[in-house]
């Protein structure tokens, strides 16, 4: 194994991951205040206002608090599934960044040339640069990539099952029992809705999905309205989000499956949600917004939007996406269980697989 | 040399944690473990270059199936399954099929690769596999099998009907 294959294999993706793995909290820790703050003003309060400037700095002493609490463990739990529970439900939700563009390939070359010329021959950082998907914006462009975020995030669900059971406590119990039954059902829809994408694009690749927008001139939501809605919908359902809350609707189940997690084990399970947040978004913003692609990404008059770079617009809409859950959730109220279960079946599903034949039919007849 | 490395690795894993799954007394535990086996066979589908494959290995088996298992044991009372004994009268019946398992093995490592390839491939099933996993895999399914891969599906659908029949007394 020679230094260029080390460094284009081993050593910038694990920078890369560090690099994301990093924002990735900074961005679950500062999304807390931003929902905090969001739903406050929805209130008509003013939300955290003690800690540093508005409050910004409330997460750090959050963060702080869970880490200095007591942890807990129930004399009758299962120690060991009690202890891995919040880990299961946690690495799944990183592992997804993995796969997900967060710009477009050859992003880094510039910024990779610069540093790496002072240590190496030009032919080295040549080949360095062209290996793989060093310079890409992204860890690694995989050609199952929907495919792989859909597992891996599935796994996820183990997780809630799991610290529910493990927890040996009737309501955490109940709230494990609501989350499986509500993940199979909407992860169905959920499934079907990106066929209609998929279809479009000819990939399973992300990459090559947001290269596809920018080849037809078009962001995908207006090619599927329909399916981005269901996709956003059964996103909101899969990450245990209100209206959908039901695993751990506070008022019922007291906290459902984490009641009795306490400290930073608690914490990881929030942290979960909310990276689970993020992919949702981030997924919702590669297949139908055009991922790191600025508003008409074609046309000569709005060619200055391509002034700012493609990470920026990437994050843009993530964020968008992301006040949007904090907006419903300041808004509707949850869903009864039967209502909840009623709507995947008999209203999601059917819609989702009528979107996959009309998608399909028209693309066969006319394209 | 890299990718027997990783083969070695995911396969002591996934018989490590298939013998657990065996062995555990308690049922969620042991789905636990069979959780474990069922992704180092995903690894083993990765390895091998069958990426749709492992994919949905992941998807259906640790996402679905697993699931849906760790919904009915929860609602089985573990505490009294913990202390039952495991091995039931069935265990004759498990000797003799794991001693008739074990001589397979043997057999075939005994004769080697040799024995899979009694009869020549035949042309024109396989595709080329210069196309992408997936795109393959798709074709020769709702190509060549297409017939095929249709009364598999009715026969779930069949299958799907008959459960909510038997299980529901009005419909």
């Amino acid at each position: 194994m020679d230094s260029v294959f080390i460094i284009s294999y081993v050593v910038i993706p694990l920078l890369k991951i560090a690099v994301i793995v990093l924002i990735l909290s900074g961005a679950i820790a500062y999304l807390t205040l931003l929902e905090r703050k969001v739903i406050a003003h929805i209130q008509v309060r003013l939300g955290p206002m003690r800690v540093g400037w508005h409050g910004l700095l409330q997460p750090i002493a959050d963060g702080l608090k869970f880490i200095l609490k007591e942890d807990i463990v129930p004399s009758r739990a299962d120690a060991l599934v009690f202890t891995l529970a919040p880990i299961i439900s946690l690495v799944p939700a990183f592992v997804v960044f993995s796969v997900i563009p967060f710009g477009p390939p050859g992003m880094l070359e510039g910024v990779l040339r610069w540093a790496l010329s002072p240590f190496f021959s030009p032919e080295t950082v040549q080949s360095i640069v062209e290996s793989g998907s060093v310079s890409g914006g992204f860890v690694t462009d995989i050609n199952i990539a929907v495919l792989f975020v859909l597992s891996v995030s599935s796994v996820g669900i183990l997780g809630i099952i799991l610290a529910g059971w493990a927890s040996n406590s009737k309501y955490p119990l109940l709230g494990a029992l609501r989350s499986s039954a509500q993940m199979v059902s909407y992860e169905v829809a959920l499934g079907f809705s990106i066929i209609g994408v998929l279809l479009i694009a000819r990939s399973l690749s992300l990459v090559e999905i947001v290269q596809k927008q920018q080849q037809d001139q078009l962001w995908y939501i207006f090619v599927q309205p329909v399916a981005f809605v269901l996709f956003f919908i059964c996103g909101m359902a899969e990450t245990n989000r209100l209206p959908f809350d039901l695993p751990e609707a506070e008022t019922e189940l007291v906290g459902g499956f984490h009641t009795e997690y306490s400290g930073f084990r608690f914490a990881l399970f929030f942290m979960a949600e909310y990276a689970s947040m993020i992919t949702a978004s981030a997924m919702a913003t590669t297949l139908f917004l055009g991922g790191w692609l600025p508003p008409f990404p074609s046309v000569p008059a709005f060619s200055f939007l391509h002034l700012v770079p493609p990470v920026i617009w990437f994050l843009l809409k993530v964020f968008l996406l992301l006040y949007i859950f904090i907006w419903v959730r300041g808004t509707l109220p949850r869903f009864r269980f039967d209502q909840l279960m009623k709507y995947g079946w008999k209203v999601f599903f059917p819609v989702a697989l009528g979107n996959v034949l009309v998608s399909a039919g028209v693309l066969l007849r006319f394209i | 040399m890299m990718e027997g490395v990783l083969f070695y690795i995911l396969a002591t894993v996934l018989v490590f944690f298939s013998i657990l799954t065996v062995v555990a007394r308690n049922p969620v535990r042991s789905a636990l473990y069979l959780i474990s086996a069922l992704l180092s066979v995903a690894g083993l589908f990765f390895l091998q270059e069958a990426e749709f494959v492992g994919a949905v290995q992941v998807l259906v088996y640790v996402g679905g199936i697993m699931v849906l298992f760790l919904f009915v044991i929860m609602l089985v009372s573990v505490r009294e399954v913990v202390f039952q004994r495991k091995a039931g009268r069935q265990w004759k019946a498990g000797v003799v099929l794991a001693l008739v398992m074990a001589a397979e093995l043997v057999y075939f490592l005994i004769n080697g690769v040799g024995i899979f390839q009694s009869t020549p491939p035949e042309t024109g099933i396989i595709v080329a596999p210069e196309t992408q996993n997936t795109e393959t895999l798709g074709r020769v399914l709702y190509g060549t099998y297409l017939l095929p891969f249709e009364i598999a599906s009715i026969l779930l659908l069949v299958a799907i009907i008959g459960a909510v029949v038997l299980s529901k007394k009005e419909i």
